[in-house]
């Protein structure tokens, strides 16, 4: 009965885990690699959901229009980032706090245009799969988690070998690393901050559909996931894309466990433990070069 | 707005005054100067799914004023947003007062939002009635405070009893009780160890969990590692939602007759027709079901104007739980006045606390702190639900009455793995 | 400390004090005294109890933006969780009048400590790392504090907590005219320290690291320490804050001691008004609270968040330096 109990645990906690991580990847190259740290991704994500739930209602499948939906975002990013940059090539150099405040406006300003276009009602998708669950000897996992989690080592892999082996993303590592000697050898960083910003944006968009998948939403869904966002990118190490599914899996079965075992009222305090040990023990993260 | 009409009208009778037709121009005022009714609303925020409220208030004024008001002055509604916030109360509840000078208060949405406004109505003596603040009144003990809700007397425990009678009469002994880190839910929640105790039940789980919770695997497990026979949750709508469907996608065990009792959501269109089928055989609270034991002609006429509304304001499509007691509160307030035949606080009271009250919802009579002396909180079993349609859940049949016996409309099926699957 | 504080002064030194300081100062002073004897006045002219119960809000807006000031406005170190101190000193406060009826000062001196210390625990752990760590760490601190409190039965978890906090004593008039005046008196001390510590050689070193943190070091400004004693200072301030709120309410539940909305405003208000002085969060918390106050019985509150969130763009957008820098730049005036 405890492994029973166990092998359950872990295995849902593992597709929570990849929630976790989907919902942090667009975090992970925004402010894992561009160091801006965006804390209205989450907002990004929910309204990427909120969109989601728009087709499914038409009869889409939330993830298949995720897809297109991610171009729509794509772009949607790189004008934001403009806007952003606007503010601070005028500035001069830019201010982490003050991107901070930016971002915390934006994401208020988001929220209410959801609610005064939505109403604050939860909002859910209609799949089929909903409900229903593949049985594995004792484990059992449901489609409903099981289909969105799928959706972070699809992004995580992509990702990676496109930062990996293709120019752009070659390049971006690059920013990350040197943005001066990147522009010395003739390639305009600003093009490839605002792409990889709007990368970041288009995963909101198929993290969000994941999202809704998962369960009823509403406009202020984000706020809850800000901190296990950050806590997943950070214990990652900034800037490792393949750690954030690794850390995201480790907060998420952590956070299973103590629900099964300790009491589920602890669980939201798993995520922010982490954070804070991570902080202060080994500010690194897992996987990430030391800075 | 309101403000400047009420100060226009003061100005509107000085200038009567002063030109020297003091007689005809006082009366007129005097009679026509409106009633105004003060609350504050949750129209943002978490509780702002509450907000039909309003819709149920605004109706039943059109209704009081198209018959010639009362006391043949005509009714005003003074209303605020509480941003669903408790800051918000004393500050807005005091202008309601204080400045807007209002003659009767209607108390916000639920015990959360109106515990800071009771110490305040106590100390001004002020006549209230209460929205779904259950057991809103039982630590102040205000004379003049009356529930729109039935929740019955001593509410925090009773509420939700007619779950363990339904549990008693189904032979369960063996109770798990699961709630959400959320007001409303873990009063429930204590109630209803308290109720299994004095039934002589086992409590053999007992476990609460974070609000926003969405996966309920490993709860689930652990509750059917106990097979218990009833399983009551207080659980809050997305939660509900998760809960629901996890039940469908790890089940609970065939130990288990009964599931439910105090589950937020159920009571809404939304959740209903997002859950769809996935909802036969649980059992949740309602306080009104379309069952011929309790459908009458004024409630349904209400709720097909409600509707109306509704769509047009993008509101809750059924509007089950909460416009109706809104008018009911409506209601009380005129009954109040009316049989006061004037606005005398104490009188008003005087006028709830001795006799029956005729409204949409039922007869209502109250004890002395505000309580209605007959619960009418229904557990209702959902039956017979097919794909998705809002529709069916205006029909008989859907949500049968299991409890109060007076109201009830069909038998308990069980155990709860049959009754979802047939 | 002292040898310290030499090199401090050395290292951000401002060529001499000017001769009207003193001076200044004492209008400083006097301007205080004034606002308080305004409160003493009004509390005993006004009828109307609607003024107290909306005045303390505005007031107690002002306290928290002085308080979340001194670390964000005057270290640059931004802390997006100011309700997590704010619950901690409002919790603290039940707590004792739940235990053993205590009254309003003892709640105001343990909040503070509680306050305090969780500054600098917050602090030690992620003080040393870039701020932005901070800064996130704060927003998880909210969720952490509220877990906690969902999990004390004794403090009500989330049902929240009804109390009879001890009466206000006779000669006030009534609870909320007291209430008023210790808010106020709360304020004005915040005003007064946030402005000492301004003028004093911690604020001059503290605008030195917030304008380069590696000079400011490499000029023998104890970085780390200072930032933790600024951490603490404004922890106990957030936490002093919400202290009263329970004799307030006489209720208390987490969604109330954690609510969003403060910590919004507690950024927002020093934002709008200016970070670098005093003036600025008393500016921009008197401005927000009053058309805030005034617009929830107006406007929809949706409009009035989406008010919020704009100007707060706008502000960082193209006055950094919120009212106070706006108002100097058009005098042509700079320093504080």
């Amino acid at each position: 009965m405890i492994l029973e109990l166990l092998a359950n645990a872990v295995s849902t906690g593992v597709l929570l885990g990849c929630i976790y991580a989907a919902l942090a990847l667009g975090l992970a190259v925004s402010f894992g690699l561009l160091h801006i740290p965006n804390i209205a991704h989450p907002v990004f994500v929910v309204t990427g959901a909120f969109a989601a739930t728009v087709f499914n209602a038409m009869g889409w499948d939330p993830l298949l229009v995720s897809l297109p939906l991610a171009l729509v975002f794509y772009g949607a990013g790189i004008a934001f980032f403009e806007f952003y940059s606007r503010i601070y090539e005028k500035r001069g150099e830019a201010d982490t706090m003050q991107a901070l405040t930016l971002f915390f406006g934006v994401s208020l300003v988001i929220e209410t245009v959801l609610v005064m276009k939505f109403g604050a009602d939860q909002r859910s998708t209609d799949v089929d799969y909903v409900g229903q669950s593949l049985v594995l000897g004792p484990v059992v996992m449901p489609y409903r988690l099981l289909i969105p989690a799928l959706v972070a080592p699809v992004m995580v892999t992509a990702l990676w070998l496109y930062l990996k082996f293709t120019y752009a993303g070659i390049a971006i590592r690059a920013v990350a690393h040197d943005e001066r000697a990147l522009s010395v050898s003739g390639i305009n960083p600003g093009w490839i901050k605002r792409h990889a910003f709007g990368l970041a944006a288009a995963t909101a968009a198929i993290s969000g559909a994941a999202l809704v998948i998962v369960g009823p939403i509403d406009p202020f869904a984000g706020r809850m996931q800000i901190g296990r966002a950050f806590a997943v990118v950070i214990l990652a190490g900034m800037g490792s894309i393949p750690g954030t599914l690794a850390a995201g899996i480790l907060i998420g079965v952590t956070e299973a466990l103590v629900g099964a075992f300790g009491s589920p009222s602890w669980a939201p305090a798993v995520a922010f433990t982490m954070l804070l040990a991570t902080l202060a023990f080994k500010p690194s993260g897992l996987f990430g070069a030391s800075r | 707005m309101a403000a400047t009409r009420r100060e226009f009208g003061t100005l509107v009778a000085a200038a009567g005054a002063a030109v020297a037709m003091p007689a005809v121009w006082r009366s007129a005022h005097g009679q026509g100067a409106p009633i105004r009714i003060g609350t504050t609303i949750s129209k943002t925020g978490a509780l702002s799914a509450t907000k039909s409220t309003l819709t149920g208030l605004e109706l039943w004024r059109d209704d009081v004023n198209k018959a010639g008001g009362l006391l043949g002055r005509p009714v005003e509604l003074v209303t605020y947003d509480d941003q669903s916030a408790v800051a918000q109360i004393p500050s807005l509840f005091s202008k309601l007062v204080d400045i807007d000078k209002v003659d009767v208060l209607v108390s916000p949405y639920g015990a959360g939002l109106s515990a800071p406004l009771m110490p305040f109505i106590k100390q001004r003596d002020l006549f209230t009635i209460g929205m779904f603040a259950l057991a809103g009144n039982d630590a102040t003990r205000h004379d003049k405070f009356f529930h729109s809700a039935p929740w019955g007397p001593d509410s925090k425990i009773n509420w939700a009893r007619g779950f363990f009678d339904v549990a008693k009469q189904n032979g369960c002994s063996r109770i798990a009780v699961l709630s959400a880190d959320v007001e409303f839910a873990k009063t429930a929640a204590g109630g209803a160890e308290q109720i299994a105790a004095e039934y002589g039940m086992t409590v053999v789980y007992k476990q609460s969990y974070p609000p926003a919770t969405n996966d309920f695997s490993s709860i689930l497990r652990n509750i059917k590692a106990q097979t218990p026979d009833a399983v009551f949750v207080c659980s809050y709508p997305p939660d509900s939602t998760a809960l629901v469907r996890g039940l469908s996608e790890v089940g609970i065990g065939d130990s288990v007759k009964l599931f439910g009792g105090a589950m937020v959501g159920t009571q809404y269109a939304s959740l209903l027709t997002s859950l769809g089928p996935a909802l036969n055989g649980i059992v949740s609270f309602a306080l009104y079901a379309p069952e011929p034991t309790m459908a009458n002609t004024e409630m349904t006429a209400f709720l097909s104007r409600y509707e109306k509304v509704a769509a047009e304001q993008g509101l809750d499509p059924l509007g089950f739980y909460i416009p109706p007691f809104a008018y009911v509160a409506g209601q009380l307030i005129a009954a109040a006045v009316t049989g006061a035949g004037s606005l005398d606080k104490a009188a008003m009271a005087k006028v709830l606390h001795e006799t029956e009250v005729k409204t949409i919802a039922g007869p209502a009579r109250f004890n002395a702190i505000g309580d209605w002396t007959e619960r009418r909180v229904l557990m209702v079993q959902f039956r017979d639900i097919k794909g998705k349609d809002v529709e069916q859940f205006r029909q008989p049949g859907r949500q049968v009455i299991l409890d109060p016996p007076s109201l009830r409309s069909g038998e308990l099926v069980a155990p709860l793995a049959k009754a979802r699957s047939s | 400390m002292s040898s310290r504080e030499t090199a401090m002064d050395l290292a951000v030194r401002r060529p001499g004090r000017s001769p009207s300081a003193g001076r200044r100062s004492l209008v400083f002073a006097l301007g205080c005294v004034g606002v308080l004897a305004l409160g003493v006045v009004l509390t005993r002219t006004v009828e109307n109890p609607y003024i107290f119960f909306a005045g303390y809000v505005v007031i107690q807006y002002v306290a928290v933006a002085t308080g979340w000031n001194v670390l964000g406005g005057y270290a640059g170190y931004i802390n997006f969780g100011p309700t997590a101190f704010y619950g901690v000193g409002v919790y603290t406060a039940a707590f004792l009048v739940k235990a053993m009826g205590a009254p309003l000062p003892v709640s105001i001196a343990a909040a503070g400590a509680a306050g305090a210390l969780l500054g600098l625990a917050m602090g030690w752990m992620t003080l040393r790392v870039q701020g932005v760590y901070f800064a996130i760490a704060t927003i998880a601190l909210v969720v952490m504090a509220e877990t906690v409190v969902h999990n004390i039965d004794y403090l009500g978890g989330a049902s929240g907590l009804a109390l009879m906090p001890p009466q206000a004593p006779a000669w006030a008039g009534g609870q909320p005219q007291f209430m008023l005046m210790v808010m106020l008196a709360i304020a004005v001390a915040f005003v007064a320290a946030a402005r000492w510590i301004e003028i004093s050689a911690m604020g001059r070193a503290l605008r030195a690291l917030k304008a380069s943190e590696v000079a400011a070091e490499c000029a023998g400004v104890p970085t780390f320490r200072l930032k933790l004693i600024a951490c603490a200072i404004s922890g106990a301030m957030l936490a002093i804050a919400g202290a009263p709120y329970v004799y307030y309410a006489s209720f208390i539940e987490p969604g109330t001691a954690f609510s969003l909305a403060l910590s919004l405003n507690a950024i927002a208000m020093p934002l709008i008004g200016g970070k670098r002085s005093w003036v600025g969060p008393v500016l921009g918390a008197l401005l927000l609270a009053t058309v805030q106050q005034a617009a929830s019985v107006t406007i929809s509150s949706e409009l009035n968040i989406l008010v919020v969130g704009v100007v707060l763009i706008a502000f960082v957008a193209v006055a950094p330096d919120g009212i106070v820098g706006i108002v100097e730049k058009l005098t042509g005036r700079r320093g504080a």
